[in-house]
């Protein structure tokens, strides 16, 4: 509990939740990122309208990287292979599922969609089982 | 194009989201999913947030619009077994590496080797999901 951080959490929370929210009202969508990936690269009829979203989060990436690099202090202790592997399952799962982080967790559960609920709990359940196996016993408790 | 230029503002305030809070980082994602570890809450507290504002704001942004006039594309909340083992495929790989899609985008920014080699692999699972199996099906999300 000692690398616990309540209040960035809350206010970075509070501004996900906000551009989400905005992107709603603006877009008439679901701020669901996993989507917004696999419309650029299979090329669908949403592009542009998430590729500009897209191009935004990494600019803000940038914009991290300069005011505020501890947020991109980034350390990955598993072999790269593993690494590789995690990303197509994350990339396959989140298809199959119709939703990642943002899409079920935030905006589907602020909703009140059944299957937004039961997709968020199912993935942070297998995800908490995948890590504490994983980290706990094999890599070492993550230091944050 | 204003809607294309605020569009790409919002996805930078995502990000800024994302940065503060440090679900950036994915040491912080795992401090949160290992259970067993120096446990840290954070990203609990992050969902509490963004579900807090974004609950009564959609039920605004939704009730303002008079019935039979909107344009919101919402999905249908399908309740399927792709769900299930969906979730559960994309639940261990963020548990493997402590990236899950929206945080490998904004962190591409530090160049890191390993976020580059992951965003790969997620493209490449989600391509595989879309052309390989022939019942593919998408929702919204």
């Amino acid at each position: 509990m000692e690398t616990f951080t309540p209040f960035s959490a809350l206010a970075g929370g509070v501004i996900i939740g906000l551009s989400s929210a905005a992107m709603l009202y603006l877009n008439g969508r679901i701020c669901g990122i996993s989507g917004m990936v696999s419309d650029l690269v299979t090329f669908h009829k949403n592009l542009w309208w998430s590729g500009f979203f897209l191009l935004g989060m990494f600019s803000g990436g940038v914009f991290l990287r300069i005011i505020y690099p501890f947020a991109l202090d980034i350390e990955i202790p598993i072999p790269s292979i593993l690494v590789f592997f995690g990303g197509i399952l994350v990339g396959f799962g989140t298809r199959m599922g119709g939703g990642c982080t943002s899409g079920h967790g935030v905006c589907g559960v602020g909703m009140g969609y059944k299957a937004s609920m039961i997709a968020t709990f199912v993935f942070v359940f297998f995800a908490m089982m995948t890590a504490t196996l994983l980290y706990h016993f094999f890599v070492g408790d993550p230091r944050p | 194009m204003i809607s294309k230029f605020f569009t790409f503002c919002l996805g930078f305030c995502f990000a800024i989201g994302l940065g503060i809070s440090q679900m950036t980082r994915p040491q912080k994602i795992l401090a949160f999913l290992d259970l067993l570890g120096n446990w840290d809450p954070s990203l609990l507290v992050v969902m509490i947030g963004a579900i807090g504002v974004y609950f009564p704001l959609q039920k605004c942004i939704l009730g303002s619009f008079p019935k039979g006039e909107n344009t919101f594309l919402l999905p249908k909340g399908e309740i399927s077994y792709r769900l299930f083992i969906g979730s559960a495929i994309f639940g261990i790989g963020w548990g493997i590496v402590g990236f899950c899609p929206g945080p490998s985008i904004t962190s591409l920014a530090s160049a890191h080797p390993k976020v580059i080699l992951f965003f790969f692999g997620l493209i490449l699972g989600m391509l595989s999901y879309v052309y390989i199996p022939k019942n593919s099906k998408e929702s919204d999300l």
